[in-house]
């Protein structure tokens, strides 16, 4: 490692209001601690073992330098799909842009916070649960947390439904090229609360640089939290993100991932099953040319009784792209009647493509429901002759039956106008913009 | 219109069409009947431009052009259209894209202009009535999650929308329930035209009862070993295939 860019040293020349005189620096001086002790991961670790971080490593993504922003609400507007209601944060090259953002009243006392407001109004919230949640040992969960300078605090308190989802927009352009971001989300839904949340990556231009995302989601007992990602950043860039949520009893998480975007992408969904009859869906949806390589790990831990989890992911690979899908779901022995299912698709669209997939259960209670189904596949011949026989042309027919694989996915996103962005995304990439 | 010389087709390294001739002019109906494993679905597959099947040997003409020279999508250009057997489901698509795309492909082909997704519901609206299927179809996905009628109906409405020359009805019999098969055959006899012909294959005569054939060819190990007109439906109904697979072995 001694060859590798030195973070530590890095730490040490960033300038850290207050150092050694409260928790969150102290929190940070142990995160770049923990780093120092684990460093990248190599494909050696288990849990990398087919996707290297070596374009990462070897270079030093410096944090990018607080700048005032060119972006105008214009430059925004393919990213924030059409929804003017929405609670919207936008976040420039890893900085909140006041100008670009819209968040106005909230529901009741439910409180949407940067972490420079939080640290000021919401100091006990923040000291109390940050980092908590997140996999501490986890290299790039050590280095966010070190270099971590701004984000997000959601507060929903008890039985406090928000009717409108809250969106935060993470937008890279040119001006951070070469450099990385830390963002760092923390949701906390009080028993009976209700709240979606839209994260979005996405870049202007074309911009190589490192995002490096943590979130937190705390769904308390009752409580329901609509998660959804979409990863769009820059073909140059490089991504990884990790998602823990913890769930109460009767709770219900549902997360999902849409990625197309970096050529170096890892996304963890992670969540720990805490109370009874807790409801966890993960899905997610990956598309892949070129050189393109996605990661995607879900790890869902039945810790609690009588809950159940599901799972779907899909991924379509052109190019020469890599996907990797390994989905964990882990029972322990106090875990009865846990229901867990779990599919994991992928269509390859050329010979070059690859990808490796890999479910991994661990059942330690005997009295549990626990499947996984994992297909790799080409289109289906059988439904290309049909659309041919229809007149439908061989690229044509192929295109659209592209498109179904991944329409079928989408139709488990709930929040609609997301739905439609995203489907009219992938029918503009695979149909050459035509209407549905 | 089209017209079949000699024509031999493997499936791998089984020869399954044995030498096979047959024309068919506009206007006319013919059937052809057999046993499983006769071949005749994979007749109707092989005009198609099924890929599975190699032609190994003959001709097939349409319109007097080399059909077999033709992908699968042109000869649907063409003018000629197969009811499947086994519809496809293709979750994701919905009818309403799916048979717009086609319609849109088709007429392209023909030099004509593309309908935009107005004009399309309109033309819709009349080719429903043709199978008596309501417009909620048209959200839902191609074939996915209908029962066995429902998914012989759509094609008969595919049929209605995309308005073949020669149509080819592979067994659309199979599966269906009176009533769902009167429906179907109504379908098909109303979109008969002068200039327009069909071809049916099935095992059953029942089918014929509805849409009447002007003849009737039956095929037995890859061969037509008889042609007649209507009466011979009506006699293999009676009397099964038997006896014209024994005088078949004694050809072979």
């Amino acid at each position: 490692m001694s060859s590798r860019p030195d973070y530590r040293e890095l730490f040490d020349a960033t300038p850290r209001a207050g150092a050694g005189k409260d928790w969150l620096p102290q929190l940070k001086i142990s995160a770049i601690e923990q780093f120092e002790a684990v460093g990248f991961p190599t494909t050696r670790d288990e849990d990398w073992h087919f996707t290297s971080v070596t374009p990462i490593a070897e270079r030093l993504f410096k944090p990018a330098r607080p700048h005032a922003t060119t972006l105008t609400a214009s430059d925004i507007a393919p990213f924030t799909y059409g929804q003017a209601k929405w609670h919207l944060l936008v976040f420039v090259n890893g900085r909140f842009e006041p100008s670009l953002s819209s968040f106005a009243q909230l529901d009741a006392d439910a409180r949407v916070m940067t972490f420079a407001e939080a640290l000021k109004e919401a100091p006990e919230l923040l000291a109390e649960r940050l980092g908590t949640l997140a996999p501490k040992a986890h290299a790039f969960t050590a280095l966010n947390t070190a270099f971590l300078s701004d984000g997000v605090v959601i507060h929903v308190p008890k039985d406090v439904v928000l009717d409108e989802p809250v969106h935060i927009l993470y937008v890279t352009d040119a001006q951070a090229a070469n450099a990385s971001t830390h963002p760092r989300t923390l949701l906390v839904a009080e028993r009976g609360a209700s709240v979606t949340l839209v994260e979005s990556f996405a870049a202007v231009g074309t911009p190589a640089y490192f995002t490096n995302h943590v979130a937190e989601v705390m769904v308390g007992d009752g409580a329901r939290v609509d998660h959804y990602k979409v990863q769009r950043e820059s073909g140059s860039a490089f991504h990884v993100g990790t998602t823990q949520a913890t769930q109460g009893r009767d709770s219900i998480y549902h997360s999902f991932s849409f990625a197309t975007g970096a050529q170096l992408s890892r996304t963890n969904v992670y969540s720990r099953l805490l109370g009874e009859n807790a409801e966890v869906r993960l899905n997610g949806l990956y598309a892949l040319e070129e050189a393109q390589h996605a990661d995607h790990q879900t790890f869902v831990e039945h810790i609690a009784p009588a809950c159940s989890s599901r799972e779907v992911y899909k991924g379509m690979l052109d190019g020469t792209s890599h996907g990797v899908f390994n989905g964990k779901v882990f029972v322990h022995p106090e875990a009865q009647k846990t229901d867990g299912k779990q599919t994991n698709k992928a269509l390859l669209l050329s010979e070059g493509a690859r990808v490796d997939s890999k479910p991994q259960l661990e059942i330690f209670a005997d009295d549990v429901k626990c499947t996984h189904g994992a297909t790799v596949g080409r289109l289906d011949e059988t439904a290309l002759f049909y659309m041919k026989s229809r007149g439908i042309g061989g690229e044509r027919a192929r295109a659209l039956l592209t498109y179904a694989f991944a329409a079928e996915v989408l139709e488990l996103i709930e929040l609609e106008p997301l739905k439609i962005a995203l489907e009219a995304s992938l029918f503009a990439r695979f149909m050459q913009a035509e209407q549905v | 219109m089209l017209k079949i010389t000699d024509l031999t087709a493997n499936v791998g390294d089984k020869q399954i069409l044995r030498g096979i001739s047959l024309s068919v002019n506009p206007g006319e109906v013919h059937a052809i009947m057999g046993p499983n494993g006769s071949g005749k679905s994979t007749l109707a597959q092989v005009v198609a431009g099924h890929p599975g099947y190699q032609v190994t040997g003959g001709t097939v003409e349409f319109e007097g052009q080399d059909l077999l020279a033709m992908d699968a999508e042109v000869r649907a250009q063409a003018g000629i259209f197969l009811a499947f057997q086994y519809p496809v489901e293709i979750p994701g698509v919905s009818n309403a894209y799916f048979l717009r795309a086609a319609y849109n492909e088709i007429r392209k082909a023909r030099g004509e202009e593309e309908a935009d997704p107005m004009e399309f519901l309109d033309i819709m609206e009349q080719r429903l009535k043709i199978v008596e299927m309501d417009d909620a179809m048209l959200q839902r996905s191609v074939n996915a999650g209908f029962s066995g009628g429902e998914k012989k109906r759509n094609e008969i409405l595919q049929m209605a929308v995309l308005e073949p020359k020669l149509a080819i009805l592979d067994e659309t019999d199979s599966g269906l329930d009176i009533d769902a098969l009167r429906l179907v055959a109504e379908g098909v006899n109303k979109l008969k035209r002068p200039d327009r012909a069909t071809i049916v294959v099935t095992h059953y005569q029942r089918l014929l009862n509805y849409i009447v054939p002007d003849f009737v060819h039956v095929l037995a190990q890859g061969r037509i070993v008889r042609s007649g007109g209507r009466e011979l439906a009506l006699e293999l109904e009676e009397r099964g295939y038997d006896w014209l697979l024994e005088s078949a072995e004694a050809v072979a």
